[in-house]
């Protein structure tokens, strides 16, 4: 640089004028700015959406319109009842006229059939037997029965069916409305409540009002201890080896890359291996949590080894040095110090990828999770890993599919549900990242 | 005290501890240590210095083989400790590395507590039968880190929550706990102040009492003060090897001059 150089620099406008190049680089920083806002508006305004609407057709899932009655059954119509021949039939006989009596005691006067009752109720009978066969000494006591009525009177309670909608059929009719009014001025009809919705299991396709998530709450737990018991010792297994003891090599590279393309893999290719390999091939029982298990765990493997070898990356290699400085093994330098340090990264990824599992459904089709009515609570631990089952998605897919209007309800109810299990589940990620994150 | 530099108190008799001979190292097809040889004394401060970049560091990881831990490095030629050779096959690098400690140009603590920090050589060495010997030899591996009086009454608080040059006389500690025969110092003093630079170079001194030292450094100055012998490296080659006094005053080679006059590096 020399000084002629220097004299020729032309001089420039003041610092208080902005120039055009000036102007146009502010304005292209504004627009980028609001740019960024308008994506995050619009992201939120989904969401928003999302979650109003999910709610706002979940919820009523999670009422449900019962009957209420509360009557005494004496000895000698329990004999008498038992001595029938329909012996449901005599009990639905018993609730009807035990109907009657709370009526006209409260000085209401309705007239109704048996018919009547069986469309609103279904078929008490057998629910009332069950009890008293199961709890004989209940008899001659008062006892509450809380049945729940049927899809078209929790959904006129609902406002899901009016008297201008109602089709007159062999399940309901307009004027059974009329005697859903009575009763429910009577407070007999009341709407409450659904525990059964959460506790509950699955009902028969034309009996939205006793289906209940909680079975298939057990298959999904049982189905995630099957992949965290897997995927997490394998899959940070594999990525400490490849991260710290494998030669980098073309076969290494070729492992990696098939790793990441593993996790791009759609679920269902995942299922229909599952269907191949663990129940064709090995004959594990079908539709089992185990084997859901199992192709939720080959699903989970990539992303809890793509998270693991980033937070064993992130861990500096400073530290590394520093303990096979001291003279620290391969093995000691690994256990001692970089996996404690990467373990909050850890534990995030595998919870993540156990949530993904969990709204996992593709897979779950396949090997016939979905389809049938999850009834019964497992016996045990073993029962709970080989009995037929359905998990979360898997039993809100089941009742999206079926016909009753009931059960669209149910659906949305049930998403309610798995998004609590996976907030949670995202809460505890975050904590754990917290609580046990190490600066150096 | 008088003001003697210390390489003038050079002790008479002196014996090789390390002895490296024709050692070439290669990252793939880069040719970054080209035929050194080289006699490290016992009891001695060796400095190495040089400019950026011309092997001094990746020749101090030879002598630990902290190169071992890079897949494309290759040493060839002879590094010899007390006769044995380190890069024979039956050498057990890890048990190498107990006799041969290091220390880093950035202090990096284990992130545990101050005296997890120094416990965990000696516990993975085993070399203490109970609690009582544990914390005896930290307290010894402290005092000679020249830490002791700054750290004893908080040996349970964590080890990254010291100063930076604390940190470094920690490591150091580290370093001398599992009692080795030589201490290898990659630039010890770069990231920190002049007066933790002054400390630890102080304790460097007295280190030498017991151990063969050997620092790389990119300060002139420092190798000055510390060291009794120093080599010149440059583009992967041993240029110069002497007593400290005279690559400081008279070197032999042009680029020795040049460089410790300031006109290269």
């Amino acid at each position: 640089m020399t000084d002629a150089s220097m004299d020729s620099v032309p001089v420039k406008g003041t610092l208080t004028t902005v120039d055009a190049r000036t102007k146009k680089r502010n304005a292209a920083e504004k627009r980028f700015k609001a740019y960024g806002i308008v994506a995050i508006l619009i992201g939120l305004f989904f969401l928003v959406v999302l979650a109003v609407s999910i709610l706002r057709s979940g919820i009523p899932a999670f009422t449900q319109a019962e009957m209420q009655l509360e009557f005494v059954l004496t000895q000698e119509e329990f004999d008498a009842a038992e001595s029938q021949v329909l012996k449901t039939k005599a009990y639905e006989n018993i609730f009807i006229t035990k109907l009657q009596d709370a009526l006209t005691e409260k000085g209401l006067t309705v007239a109704f059939d048996a018919a009547a009752i069986e469309r609103l109720l279904g078929k008490p009978g057998s629910t009332i037997r069950e009890f008293y066969r199961a709890n004989p000494d209940q008899i001659g006591q008062p006892v509450t029965f809380s049945l729940p009525a049927s899809s078209r009177v929790d959904g006129y309670f609902k406002g899901r069916v009016s008297r201008d909608t109602v089709v007159d059929s062999r399940f309901f009719e307009a004027s059974d409305l009329d005697l859903v009014d009575a009763l429910a001025d009577a407070g007999i009809i009341v709407r409450n409540f659904n525990w059964n919705f959460i506790t509950g299991s699955d009902s028969g396709v034309d009996h939205p009002g006793g289906a209940g998530i909680g079975v298939s709450v057990i298959g999904s737990f049982f189905m995630m201890l099957v992949v965290l018991a897997l995927s997490l010792p394998i899959g940070v297994a594999a990525s400490i080896y490849l991260e710290e003891f494998a030669p980098q090599n073309w076969f290494t590279d070729l492992i990696e890359v098939n790793i990441s393309n593993l996790a791009a893999v759609p679920s269902i290719v995942f299922g229909i291996l599952g269907l191949a390999v663990f129940i064709q091939f090995m004959h594990l029982p079908q539709s089992a949590p185990l084997v859901g298990g199992l192709v939720l765990t080959l699903m989970t493997l990539p992303t809890i080894i793509i998270s693991t070898r980033a937070s064993l990356k992130a861990v500096p290699p400073s530290i590394r040095e520093a303990a096979l400085g001291v003279g620290a093994s391969k093995m000691q330098t690994v256990f001692h110090h970089v996996l404690p340090l990467a373990a909050p990264g850890i534990l995030t990824g595998t919870i993540i990828g156990l949530a993904q599992a969990l709204g996992e459904t593709a897979p779950l089709l396949l090997i016939g999770m979905v389809g049938f009515i999850a009834r019964a609570y497992p016996e045990g631990v073993v029962s709970g890993f080989i009995d037929p089952n359905s998990a979360m998605p898997a039993q809100i897919y089941t009742w999206a599919a079926r016909a009753d209007a009931g059960f669209y309800e149910k659906a949305w109810g049930g998403i309610i549900i798995l998004l609590i299990f996976l907030l949670t589940m995202n809460i505890i990620a975050i904590i754990l990242r917290r609580r046990f994150e190490r600066r150096w | 005290m008088y003001d003697i530099p210390h390489h003038t108190q050079e002790t008479a008799v002196t014996d090789v501890k390390i002895k490296a001979k024709d050692v070439q190292v290669y990252y793939g097809d880069t040719h970054a240590i080209k035929d050194v040889s080289v006699e490290i004394e016992n009891n001695t401060v060796t400095a190495f210095i040089g400019p950026s970049g011309c092997g001094k560091s990746t020749f101090l990881r030879c002598l630990n083989r902290m190169n071992d831990t890079i897949d494309i490095c290759r040493v060839q030629g002879d590094i010899l400790i007390d006769g044995e050779d380190i890069y024979d096959k039956r050498v057990d690098p890890v048990q190498l590395r107990a006799k041969v400690g290091m220390v880093f140009q950035k202090p990096n603590p284990f992130p545990k507590s101050i005296y997890d920090n120094i416990a965990y050589g000696p516990r993975i060495h085993g070399m203490a039968r109970n609690k009582a010997e544990l914390d005896e030899i930290v307290e010894r591996a402290l005092r000679r880190g020249a830490i002791w009086d700054e750290v004893k009454d908080r040996l349970q608080a964590p080890g990254t929550g010291l100063s930076g040059g604390q940190q470094q006389r920690l490591c150091i500690a580290r370093a001398v706990a599992t009692e080795p025969e030589v201490l290898l110092m990659d630039e010890p003093c770069s990231a920190l102040d002049p007066i933790a630079t002054a400390q630890v170079e102080e304790l460097i001194d007295e280190l030498r009492q017991n151990y063969a030292v050997v620092i790389v450094t990119h300060s002139m100055q420092q190798a000055a003060r510390v060291s009794q012998k120093t080599a010149f490296f440059h583009l992967g080659n041993l240029v110069e090897y002497d007593d400290t006094s005279k690559i400081f005053t008279n070197p032999e080679d042009s680029r020795t001059e040049s460089y410790i006059t300031g006109r290269i590096g």
